[in-house]
């Protein structure tokens, strides 16, 4: 134990992790719950776990939301890669500080005005709303998100790997594929599944860019929720936590274990020189 | 051969930005200066291309601040602008008095135990949202797990109102902003040299004095770049009020969504947006300001 860390340290990581966690904790609990009254305790039971997969309203907004995470997360990865390539190595060109201001300007623009502009964006253009345009709509935001994560990783490197590689003669695109793209690539995973869990979580967007053909799941767990507490919603809770309780601390411990064995490749290369 | 792929690489993301962000913005400008109107879409002057130039000016001429002049003479928007400003701070304090603590037992625990401590401040934060605002409903209910419990303990005799008042949404602002408070604080703690508190101390201060000289002090970036973080996204926030607060919680999130979905006013709605923007715009350049010198600073 570290000599700094006192009594007062202590209690405030335990109250703050309960208050974290304690909610969550809850809410697992009571999607378990036999009554259908959901403040009362009545046993055991998974019956509300069989009646979501059998409610086909839920079911289909759940293919919806998928598919809009996979397309609109692949399109923003692209995109947000691209861009924070030209944002650190593209050097100067016509418009930069605009191109810079709008990749960091959806950050901090509230849900409801990117909402409400790109609903009136596709009204004026006279597009049908429905999942392609929740996918732009998203792609747009999360593109943002990957192109600071990816930019940040970009600074970070040595340019001079890439340097060498075009001085072997490497075409630019053969040196971004062998040399950048693997230096870069736990970074554009990382930037992937920000954007696919953002695509997941939003609400306010997509409600505006959807039509009455395509519902996603927060929408139905919005005007679902907004009734009141319900075990359907609490079972539907508890798997979205769980698949995201196994998918981040599996990352992290692939994270781990492929920098413990970066650093012994690196230690055996120093040895045997 | 080597240009056109670089313009390639330039146009396609700037292509698609100035498309789906630039111009949606030029939209809601447009359309914050002119008229509702029982049609469809429901607000007049509509761009007459085939006029051509002539139906420019005729639409321009059309413009004006009326919607404008109303958010200032109906007391609900600015009453609403107030209130999500006002909230916004209060949470943004009460988010700094509950992440600061934990920000600082995470930097003073041992090397081994913070990348758990740290992943448990993430994970929350990639779970969804919703679901996190939502557990809250459970139990600040009348007949929910909190009110169960001190009825249960006897510390009341009837149970509290606490969903659907302001008391809820502050709660459920800080439970779901905390980790945006709790990261950057902890980052600058953590590179905060462990010898400058032994001297502190050596040359007599107390380790309360220790803490308040020279932690503090060093830890104020983090502090700064947290509250920015919880505050900047609250002002404009709509989940939480809708699901947590009552019919008294005045946001303006909540306001620009009724305005759309429920009164149909778009030039309204869109003037309500412009607004909110032109708000949000002192503390974004003032984050960016602190963010620039601080990197600065680091180099």
């Amino acid at each position: 134990m570290n000599k700094r860390f006192s009594w007062f340290n202590a209690t405030s990581l335990t109250l703050g992790f309960a208050f974290l966690y304690l909610p969550i904790l809850i809410l697992v609990i009571y999607s378990f719950n036999e009554s259908k009254l959901v403040t009362v305790w009545a046993g055991f039971s998974t019956k509300w776990y069989g009646e979501l997969f059998q409610n086909e309203a839920f079911m289909d907004a759940a293919i919806v939301t998928l598919k809009v995470g996979v397309i609109s997360s692949t399109i923003a990865t692209v995109l947000g890669t691209m861009a924070a390539y030209v944002l650190v190595r593209g050097g100067r060109f016509f418009g930069r500080t605009l191109f810079s201001g709008m990749i960091y300007a959806p950050l901090v623009v509230p849900d409801v005005i990117t909402g409400l502009s790109l609903l009136l964006l596709f009204i004026s253009l006279g597009v049908d709303r429905g999942v392609t345009t929740i996918v732009l709509a998203h792609a747009t935001f999360s593109m943002c998100y990957v192109s600071v994560v990816v930019s940040s990783r970009l600074v970070s490197f040595d340019q001079s790997l890439e340097e060498a590689a075009l001085d072997l003669g490497c075409t630019p695109w053969d040196a971004f594929r062998s040399v950048t793209l693997p230096i870069i690539a736990p970074a554009v995973i990382s930037g992937w599944l920000l954007a696919f869990t953002l695509s997941l979580d939003d609400l306010v967007i997509a409600s505006f860019a959807s039509g009455p053909s395509a519902t996603t799941l927060p929408m139905k767990i919005f005007s679902a929720v907004r009734l009141g507490v319900s075990p359907e919603i609490n079972a539907l809770s508890t798997i979205l936590i769980g698949i995201v309780t196994v998918g981040v601390v599996s990352t992290s411990i692939i994270t781990k274990r492929t920098a413990v064995r970066r650093r012994m490749q690196e230690q055996a290369a120093v040895a045997d020189r | 051969m080597v240009n056109f792929r670089r313009f390639f690489l330039i146009l396609v993301p700037y292509g698609w930005l100035l498309m789906l962000f630039l111009v949606p913005f030029g939209i809601v400008l447009k359309i914050s200066l002119s008229d509702s109107a029982l049609a469809i879409p429901p607000y007049v002057p509509k761009l007459d291309l085939t006029a051509g130039w002539a139906g420019l000016m005729d639409m321009l001429r059309a413009f004006d601040f009326e919607n404008f002049i109303w958010l200032t003479e109906d007391n609900l928007y600015w009453k609403a602008y107030l209130s999500s400003v006002w909230i916004a701070f209060l949470s943004t304090v009460l988010a700094l008095l509950v992440g600061f603590p934990i920000a600082y037992g995470m930097a003073n625990a041992s090397e081994e135990w913070r990348p758990t401590l740290m992943m448990l401040v993430i994970l929350p934060f990639w779970t969804s949202f919703l679901i996190r605002v939502y557990s809250w409903i459970g139990i600040l209910g009348t007949q929910g797990y909190l009110n169960q419990l001190l009825l249960w303990l006897g510390v009341i005799d009837a149970p509290l109102v606490i969903l659907n008042t302001n008391i809820a949404v502050y709660i459920g602002i800080v439970y779901t902003y905390l980790p945006f408070m709790v990261l950057p604080i902890y980052a600058t703690l953590e590179k905060l040299d462990g010898d400058l508190l032994e001297a502190a101390e050596d040359l007599g201060c107390s380790r309360f004095q220790a803490f308040w000289l020279v932690t503090v002090p060093l830890a104020k970036p983090g502090v700064i770049a947290g509250c920015f973080l919880v505050f900047i996204p609250v002002v404009g926030e709509f989940v939480i009020p809708s699901l947590l607060g009552g019919s008294r919680t005045l946001m303006i999130g909540k306001v620009l969504w009724d305005e759309f979905f429920s009164n149909r006013d778009w030039p309204v709605a869109s003037a309500v947006a412009v607004v909110l923007l032109l708000i949000l715009i002192i503390p974004i350049v003032l984050f960016q300001r602190q963010q620039q010198r601080q990197q600065e600073a680091e180099r």
